[in-house]
């Protein structure tokens, strides 16, 4: 851990130290979600959720097991339409359009607001046709724009350096960090607007864990990322501003540095300092 | 975090004895012991069995062989002959059988594991699937003798295919099912989540992932249809003769074993020695490319 905080000192200027995150504004939002509930069934899941994911800025979000953060996540996507059952009301605004709205066309959504799992899921083909699978599902590229492309989200995923003579080989291959930063670098190569990273690191040795730290702080100049995470350190390391669920509501959300040293709410402050969780 | 001993001496039951522990400890040796051998014993029955199938196989087929085999069809008794028109005649219905129950059985499965999960439909062709895979091959071959040998006016290689593509369809189904549920649910989300649609995750994602799996199936069912007798005795019938015509009754490896074994000539009893070996190291070879073909690349 300490070798982050030492990283950023004497850069206070930047967005690395948590406390010069705190003097940075929150952007405008990019999605802006209200009144937002959530069924599984009979069970509901997410409770009149109000939230902005702001543009270009990183939101953590933590909160208990069950608590429904990840839950948030699957709706911002539209995950959720692959199982029967499951249902959201209310509204998930980005631009003029609400996300939840059954009309929406979810293959082009998704391909503007994408997600990365808490485990490494290479497809079982190169490392190549990995990135170039997503790619090929919305754009119409030559070989030579393709190769670009590939070696472009590679090297914003910082894995190019570490792979680039064996991109031709099965990407099963690669160790569980790479896999996850392929991962990330198939995400990207999409060009999304919008990035949800649902637990990215808890699957990961420590090293992998801070190469992907390191790499979500480099994509927020681009993207607007959303991540779940069970670290608070993680959570106050990345992110810009924190989001607190518990038993399905959003119990409070404010910049990261205040989350974590003057919480509003009771709940939040008892998470944060470890009394339950 | 050490254990107080205040908290063992807390732990209801007895004091831990020792000797207790040991007598347990040679009891599960015991055990291990008559269940190893036993294991041993029941594993040295199925070699033996094996071995004596294809040691007989080999002792009275490889006399047999000769290139003749291979390039003759058969001819009356005494007057020398081969198998050609029955290796062909294997070939060519094991074949078609498998190219048009494969496409068939993997579209079903994947129906059932994609599409149709627990539904009333899917439990039901689910149902009929595995019927279809335990029922006796005879009835298959008498429901294709009503379907195509009756109405077109008399037995024909194309009746055997069809029996044979009907055994192909519920072993392909179960593996092509039971393989595509095998992946993560994780790993279609990710494709999901790339904006890909459903068909397309199938097809480029699904497959690929459980393509082992289901080559081995298929394998498995060329193997299987290779072999069978009884759905061919009313459909193709067999063939003395050389004829490739799919109108015309066809020649088989197992029609030839079924009809010669029983002769009362030595020279067909010997023809079907030799067709018995080639059938079995056929669906041998099979099974074994099998293997070096699906062996996990590193």
């Amino acid at each position: 851990m300490s070798m982050i905080s030492e990283s950023s000192e004497g850069q206070t200027a930047s967005f690395g130290s948590a406390q010069a995150r705190a003097k940075v504004a929150i952007n405008p939002a990019r999605i802006s979600i209200d009144n937002l509930d959530f069924y599984y069934g009979d069970h509901k899941a997410l409770k009149g959720i109000k939230l902005n994911l702001p543009d270009r800025q990183v939101t953590g979000m933590i909160g208990p097991s069950g608590c429904g953060k990840s839950t948030l996540l699957r709706v911002l996507n539209r995950m959720y339409d692959l199982y029967p059952g499951q249902r959201a009301t209310g509204k998930v605004m980005m631009d003029d359009m609400n996300i939840i709205d059954p009309k929406v066309d979810v293959n082009a959504l998704r391909a503007r607001i994408g997600m990365v799992f808490q485990k490494p899921t290479p497809f079982p083909m190169t490392i190549y046709e990995n990135i170039a699978f997503g790619v090929k599902l919305h754009e119409r590229l030559s070989r030579s724009a393709m190769d670009d492309r590939v070696e472009w989200s590679l090297t914003r995923a910082a894995l190019w350096g570490e792979v680039k003579d064996r991109i031709n080989t099965s990407a099963m291959g690669l160790s569980g960090g790479q896999q996850q930063r392929l991962c990330i670098a198939r995400t990207i190569a999409v060009r999304p607007e919008v990035i949800l990273l649902d637990e990215p690191t808890s699957a990961l040795d420590p090293i992998s864990t801070l190469k992907i730290e390191e790499l979500i702080d480099e994509l927020k100049h681009d993207f607007t990322i959303a991540i779940v995470t069970h670290n608070m350190q993680q959570a106050a390391r990345c992110a810009d501003q924190v989001a607190f669920f518990y038993l399905g509501e959003m119990v409070e959300c404010a910049p990261a540095v205040q989350i974590f040293t003057s919480p509003k709410q009771k709940r939040t402050q008892e998470y944060v300092t470890g009394r339950f969780g | 975090m050490s254990v107080s001993p205040s908290s063992i001496s807390a732990v209801p039951g007895p004091a831990k004895d020792i000797r207790i522990s040991q007598a347990l400890g040679r009891r599960r040796y015991r055990i291990n012991i008559m269940v190893k051998t036993l294991c041993v014993l029941a594993t040295l029955l199925g070699m033996v069995l094996l071995g004596s199938i294809l040691l007989t196989l080999v002792w009275r087929g490889a006399a047999g062989l000769s290139l003749s085999v291979f390039t003759t069809v058969t001819k009356p008794p005494g007057s020398g002959g081969g198998l050609l028109n029955a290796i062909v005649g294997t070939l060519i219905q094991t074949l078609i059988g498998t190219a048009v129950g494969t496409p068939i059985g993997l579209m079903v499965g994947t129906y059932l594991a994609e599409y149709g999960h627990n539904s009333l439909l899917a439990n039901a062709v689910r149902f009929v699937s595995d019927v279809l895979l335990s029922a006796p091959s005879i009835l298959i071959g008498l429901f294709v003798y009503q379907l195509a040998v009756e109405p077109f006016g008399g037995f024909s290689g194309a009746a055997g295919c069809i029996a044979l593509a009907i055994l192909v369809i519920p072993i392909v189904v179960r593996t092509t099912e039971d393989m595509l549920r095998l992946i993560t649910p994780s790993l279609r989300e990710a494709a999901i989540g790339l904006g890909a649609p459903k068909w397309k995750v199938i097809v480029l994602i699904c497959y690929r992932a459980a393509k082992d799996g289901i080559v081995t199936g298929v394998l498995l069912a060329v193997a299987r249809i290779a072999g069978e007798t009884a759905p061919l005795l009313f459909t193709s019938l067999g063939n003395l003769n050389w004829s490739i015509s799919l109108s015309q009754p066809m020649a088989s490896l197992p029609l030839a074993i079924y009809q010669y074994a029983g002769s009362a000539f030595d020279d067909w009893v010997q023809l079907a020695w030799v067709g018995a070996l080639l059938i079995t190291f056929g669906v041998l070879a099979i099974n074994i490319v099998a293997r070096l073909v699906l062996r996990p690349r590193k």
